[in-house]
Formats: C-alpha cells, sequence, structure tokens
C-alpha cells in the first residue's frame, strides 16, 4: 500500500492569522432520516455525538458531526479508522433507507487561527462573522471566493475549513492572500 | 445584492452563492400536450415590474432548490419557502398583501 497523503501536506502560512492545512482527516457523508433511531444510533456510535441540529456542529479535534443538509451529515472520524467505522455504521443501518460513503480521500482540511481569523474568512465568503451572528458550534456551507467550502468555529478565534482536494491548492493560496501581514481590515 | 433566507437551513443566504433557476411555479407540459400549452410551457414567462415568484438554488451550499417571493422593483424579499411547495403559503401571501393590496401573479392573487 502507498502512504495516504493530504492535499498540501501540511503547508501552513503566517500571517494576521495562521493558515494551515490540517492533514488527512476521516469524513463520512450520511444522507438519510436525520430523525431514524437506527440512523441516530449509527451516529452516536460512529462518533460518539448525538445528531446535531439545524447548523450545529459538534466537533472534537477530528471526530464529531457536522449538519450539512436536512437529510446529510458529515461524520469527522480518525483517518485510520475510517474504514472501520464505516463498515461498522452500514451494519448498524443494515436495511435502512440511507447511504454512508467514505469521502477523506475527496477533501482538503484548513484550520486558520489567531485573532483576525473572522477578518480572514470575511474577505473570502459571503457571510457575516460577527460574534452574534457566527459562533463555535455552528457550521455553514458556502463558497470561498470561486470554490465551495464548509465551515465550522472549534474555539473563538479558530476555523476548519472544509473543501474538495481538487481545490485545495486554490483554497489555501486564497487563504495565504487573505491572510497577508499588516491586511487587517478591522471589521470583525 | 439580495440576500435571502434558506427555508432549510435557516441561513441568511447571499446572491452570490446562489443560483436563480428562473419563474417558479410553472406546471409542465410535454409529450401528447397541445401545441398552445407546449408552447406557454416553453416559451411564455412572467417578467413583472413589482411581485414576482422565482426558484433559486443553493449551488455553493446545500444544494437544494427553493422559492423566493420578491418584489422586482424595490429588491424587497416577501418569504422563501421550499421549492416542494405547489402555491404560496399564507405567510408569503399576507406579506404581499400588506405591501401591495390587490396583487396578481399568475393565477395567484
Amino acid at each position: 500500500m502507498s502512504e495516504p497523503i493530504s492535499a498540501l501536506n501540511h503547508a501552513s502560512f503566517d500571517g494576521i492569522a495562521k493558515v494551515e492545512e490540517c492533514g488527512l482527516q476521516g469524513m463520512i457523508t450520511l444522507r438519510g432520516n436525520l430523525k431514524d433511531k437506527v440512523l441516530i444510533k449509527a451516529v452516536k456510535d460512529a462518533a460518539g455525538q448525538k445528531v446535531p441540529g439545524q447548523r450545529e456542529a459538534l466537533v472534537d479535534g477530528d471526530t464529531g458531526v457536522c449538519w450539512m443538509s436536512p437529510d446529510e451529515l458529515l461524520v469527522l472520524v480518525p483517518y485510520t479508522e475510517v474504514e472501520a467505522k464505516l463498515s461498522a455504521m452500514n451494519n448498524v443501518l443494515g436495511g435502512t433507507h440511507a447511504l454512508a460513503v467514505n469521502v477523506s480521500d475527496a477533501r482538503a482540511v484548513f484550520r486558520v487561527s489567531g485573532a483576525s481569523a473572522r477578518e480572514v474568512m470575511g474577505k473570502v465568503a459571503p457571510v457575516d462573522f460577527s460574534t452574534d451572528m457566527f459562533q463555535p458550534g455552528q457550521i455553514r456551507r458556502s463558497r470561498l471566493a470561486q470554490v465551495a467550502g464548509a465551515f465550522w468555529m472549534d474555539d473563538d478565534q479558530t476555523f476548519r475549513v472544509v473543501c474538495f482536494r481538487s481545490a485545495a491548492d486554490y483554497a489555501f493560496k486564497l487563504l495565504k492572500v487573505a491572510a497577508q501581514p499588516g491586511s487587517e481590515v478591522g471589521v470583525y | 445584492m439580495l440576500t435571502l433566507k434558506c427555508p432549510f437551513t435557516g441561513a441568511l443566504l447571499d446572491e452570490t452563492e446562489l443560483n436563480c433557476g428562473g419563474e417558479a411555479h410553472r406546471k409542465r407540459f410535454g409529450p401528447g400536450s397541445s401545441d398552445e400549452d407546449f408552447e406557454t410551457y416553453m416559451f411564455t414567462r412572467e417578467n413583472p415590474r413589482g411581485v414576482h415568484f422565482e426558484l433559486w438554488l443553493h449551488s455553493y451550499g446545500i444544494g437544494k432548490w427553493f422559492i423566493a417571493a420578491r418584489d422586482t422593483e424595490t429588491m424587497e424579499v416577501y418569504g422563501t419557502y421550499p421549492a416542494q411547495t405547489t402555491e404560496p403559503p399564507q405567510e408569503v401571501i399576507d406579506a404581499i398583501n400588506a405591501k401591495h393590496p390587490g396583487w396578481t401573479w399568475r393565477e395567484f392573487s
């Protein structure tokens, strides 16, 4: 087996915020009826979390669950455990009308951290990042300039950004430019 | 610039993360329909100055369609609701009535 490597292999940049590629992250896309008891149990077993409510992200480190749409969840597990977690999840789901797929290698994950993290994100996404509108525990799917992306906050100064792996280079360069030293706007 | 509230996520979406799908509440006329019905379905569109119903897709997000009732002149948004809805919900109609008493749009008023 060849050694798996993430899109940008932990590239990082220090500016008004620190931009890092987080490396490999296990991700399972789960679609189905989010109120279904079997699905709720499958999520609990895999990530140790309840099914999140609307726009909620229940993430602790590299494990957690994010609400992606009324019928879709993103289950985060450590990269090395993703195959085992996925087959366990499929066992629990059994004949339930649901679909779980390993999408780990189709994605790239970034961390944007620092006092100006909100500023950096505010430059690339058409979202209100003021503290009363966007807080840790919330997830938003939107665009990062010209590519689709999802992001949530791990704490008040740290964003985690997910995009397609094929757009990883673009997203990293974009965040790098947005985090250039001296480029604070002073809005957030 | 429009800001539409997504009926599925409750988030305020910017026009730039959406795609407009044209006129809403169209009835499809396919094979076997009369030429007049097919022509209307295919080519005839409302182009009002005022109340309008449009399909919107959150293409940079959850990928679901919804319908927005808005004013093409003032850019005011009266409400949004899922695309799986055959007629505007009462609260949207009420919101339009409050601003435009006596409005009509195709078969709705």
